[in-house]
């Protein structure tokens, strides 16, 4: 089962992190991070807990605000230009962001509508049709998740929940995938599914930045990164920065 | 604006499966409004005297209720950070959540509070003027109730939170619309009564969701 | 502005002034008291009660000037992120808490011989309480947090939240008070300020700003030490 996929992204852009430093709850994370992303690429983000995989994420996803350093989309910096960033980039956060009362299929419509990638195709959801979304009839496929499609998340599995989380990211039809754990609580066929997705998807010149401890296969050329070898240099200097 | 449109359907439609998180809050309304009578005793005059009084008052209670749906649950499923992605500006973001709670909260109370007049004996010609008052002040306490549910995400004991917050901030409307009600009860002119509570709606509708867009950015960070 | 931004910088002046302003304070408090206690006239309405208004009206004027700081430094909190406005505006809110408390208690007590009872829900009465809960819901809000910043932050919007409805809040309440005011009642703002009355209350007033300045001084020291503290044990279990 492959995903037929279409050069998508036309225009290749370059994603850019530069200098990024940022300290959360007053504790210096990283600083001084840079790295870079082609059209096409894939990055890994490893390292220990606490390190800042998920802080990475959060700024590139444009959620975080850095202390100091930027993140740039094609040489133009995101903050700039927040509602055309938000566009660009599909997450997929620690939570699932399900809501336990709508159905698996009910929860992809809704967030991709929200965030203006479908027709809310309320109408047809509600009689337990699938929609007229194809490219997420293709991802539930995929993770096989069509039996599942009707029934109210609060009846999933942690496992298949996350599925349902992967298939709206597939779905979106964003280039940039921002995955943070993405196989947690996947059964190893998921995973092969997530792996050929992510193939698919840097194939048609999209990219990948995934947070991962585990040996998720980005594809080849994938980099990797890991925030806890950008320290603050100083642990005093990091004090006096982080605070004021 | 069809992000705007998909974030309130969203919500009405959660609303909808959730009906229970409603119901209880109308459900509360009701139960608060009937313990005056049974606490002061069943005098018509009494109840009459106080009737704008306790359903203005019990509303705003069972609004606070009804505040930690706005933000506390998308904020620990990770629902919140999807809709900061949709590309709609926090603000208007909002201000949808604002859209969505009143069509949940305040409408069905200004259907509620003419039948609970009734059972506290409220004056004849004094329903307009509730329903008036109701209708220009409720979404103020939506819009509010945003703004302080959108300060208290992520805070310890949330829910007593925003209360402790938004009550002092909507003084104003209740003295306004009691007063108001008061009034059409003496048969007085009940012109102004109003025109400030449109005032301070007219000013609520622009300023409070860029307050809880400010709040909503900091709970991101 | 920016000059003071530098913790260490502000510190080594607030270090210098305190002294004095706490030298300051604890003469014009000892003179405001001694005039205002014992060398000015007695009203012709009141007698000798009319001297809690010393004690009284200051500390509602500098409940107010403590909220306006702590809106002020929220502001800049939110637009320059710096610390020090951060530490500054949750300094203020305990401080305006208390003196709100003392207009409170001084009223109350003002109250009992013009009014015959404790609490009378007099318009600048009713005021002073609901900037009493403000100050209870700021303090409440910005301690709720595990992370201090977020804290801070979200303080810093309710502050200014606050800050603008205030305005409209006093309006209402006064509004409120003419709707209810019964006729008998005497007015606290009754009394017109002879010249003799003048110079104790603003001996007083100036007392309480300074005290105002002290305290902020000490507990911006302390909240700050207490910061770098958390900050030099998280450093500490990293390295």
């Amino acid at each position: 089962m492959t995903v037929a996929a279409p050069p998508l992204f036309p225009d290749p852009a370059r994603l850019t992190v530069t200098d990024i430093a940022v300290a959360r709850g007053g504790r210096p994370v990283f600083a001084d991070l840079s790295c870079a992303v082609e059209p096409g690429g894939a990055l890994r983000l490893a390292g220990p807990n606490g390190g800042g995989k998920s802080t990475v994420l959060r700024v590139i996803a444009g959620l975080l605000r850095p202390l100091t350093g930027f993140v740039a989309w094609d040489g133009a910096t995101i903050a700039d230009d927040p509602a055309a960033h938000a566009q660009r980039v599909a997450y997929l956060g620690h939570a699932d962001a399900l809501k336990s009362a709508l159905t698996a299929r009910e929860n992809a419509e809704t967030a991709l509508a929200i965030a203006g990638r479908a027709p809310t195709g309320q109408s047809a959801s509600e009689r337990g049709r699938p929609g007229e979304n194809a490219a997420l009839d293709r991802a539930f496929a995929l993770l096989d998740l069509e039996r599942l499609a009707d029934l109210p998340a609060a009846w999933l599995s942690a496992g298949q929940r996350r599925r349902v989380a992967l298939a709206r990211v597939i779905a979106s039809g964003c280039p940039l995938w921002l995955l943070d754990e993405p196989t947690v609580g996947l059964d190893t066929a998921s995973v092969a599914a997530l792996e050929r997705a992510i193939a698919d998807h840097r194939q048609a010149g999209g990219m990948v930045i995934a947070a991962t401890h585990i040996a998720l296969d980005l594809g080849p050329g994938d980099e990797s990164l890991d925030p806890g070898a950008f320290p603050w240099r100083h642990a005093e200097s990091a004090v006096d920065e982080a605070l004021v | 604006m069809s992000a705007f449109l998909a974030v309130i359907a969203r919500d009405l439609r959660l609303a909808r499966r959730q009906g229970t998180d409603v119901a209880m809050t109308l459900a509360f309304f009701v139960v608060v409004v009937a313990m005056f009578p049974l606490g002061l005793g069943p005098t018509p005059e009494l109840l009459a005297r106080i009737a704008p009084a306790v359903l203005w008052v019990t509303s705003l209670l069972a609004a606070m209720l009804s505040f930690d749906r706005l933000f506390q649950q998308d904020s620990e499923d990770g629902g919140l950070d999807q809709l900061a992605l949709s590309g709609l500006p926090l603000s208007l973001l909002a201000l949808a959540k604002a859209c969505a709670h009143w069509l949940t909260t305040g409408l069905p109370m200004l259907v509620l509070a003419p039948m609970l007049g009734i059972s506290l004996n409220l004056a004849p010609q004094s329903y307009g003027v509730l329903v008036a008052t109701l209708a220009l002040g409720t979404p103020v306490v939506s819009l509010f109730g945003v703004v302080g549910a959108a300060l208290v995400v992520g805070a310890r004991r949330a829910g007593v939170l925003v209360a402790l917050i938004v009550l002092p901030l909507l003084i104003p409307i209740l003295i306004f619309a009691v007063s108001a009600i008061d009034a059409a009860s003496a048969g007085l002119s009940v012109r102004v009564h109003l025109l400030f509570l449109g005032a301070i709606l007219a000013a609520a509708i622009p300023l409070a969701p860029l307050a809880a867009g400010a709040a909503l950015r900091q709970a991101l960070d | 502005m920016h000059r003071f931004a530098n913790p260490t910088r502000f510190f080594r002046l607030a270090n210098t002034v305190l002294p004095v302003l706490a030298a300051v304070t604890a003469v014009l408090f000892a003179s405001g008291l001694y005039y205002g206690l014992f060398d000015s006239p007695p009203d012709y309405q009141q007698g000798d009660t009319v001297r809690i208004m010393y004690v009284h009206v200051p500390a509602a004027w500098a409940a107010m000037a403590c909220y306006a700081t702590m809106a002020l430094a929220g502001a800049s909190f939110l637009i320059w992120k710096h610390i020090l406005a951060d530490l500054a505006a949750r300094a203020a809110a305990p401080i305006g808490a208390g003196f709100t408390l003392i207009a409170l208690v001084t009223g109350s007590l003002w109250g009992q011989p013009m009014w015959g009872t404790w609490w009378v829900w007099d318009a600048r009465l009713t005021s002073v309480l609901i900037l009493f809960f403000l100050y209870l819901g700021y303090i409440a809000l910005v301690n709720a947090f595990d992370d201090p910043d977020r804290g801070g932050r979200a303080g810093a919007v309710l502050a200014l939240v606050g800050a603008v409805n205030l305005p409209i809040i006093k309006f209402s309440v006064d509004w409120w008070n003419t709707l209810h005011q019964p006729a008998s009642v005497l007015r606290m703002d009754g009394p017109s300020i002879a010249p003799e009355m003048l110079l104790p209350l603003l001996l007083m007033a100036g007392a309480y700003f300074a005290l105002f300045g002290v305290m902020m001084i000490l507990r911006i020291r302390s909240l700050y030490a207490g910061r770098r503290l958390r900050q030099l044990r998280l450093a500490a279990a990293s390295e």
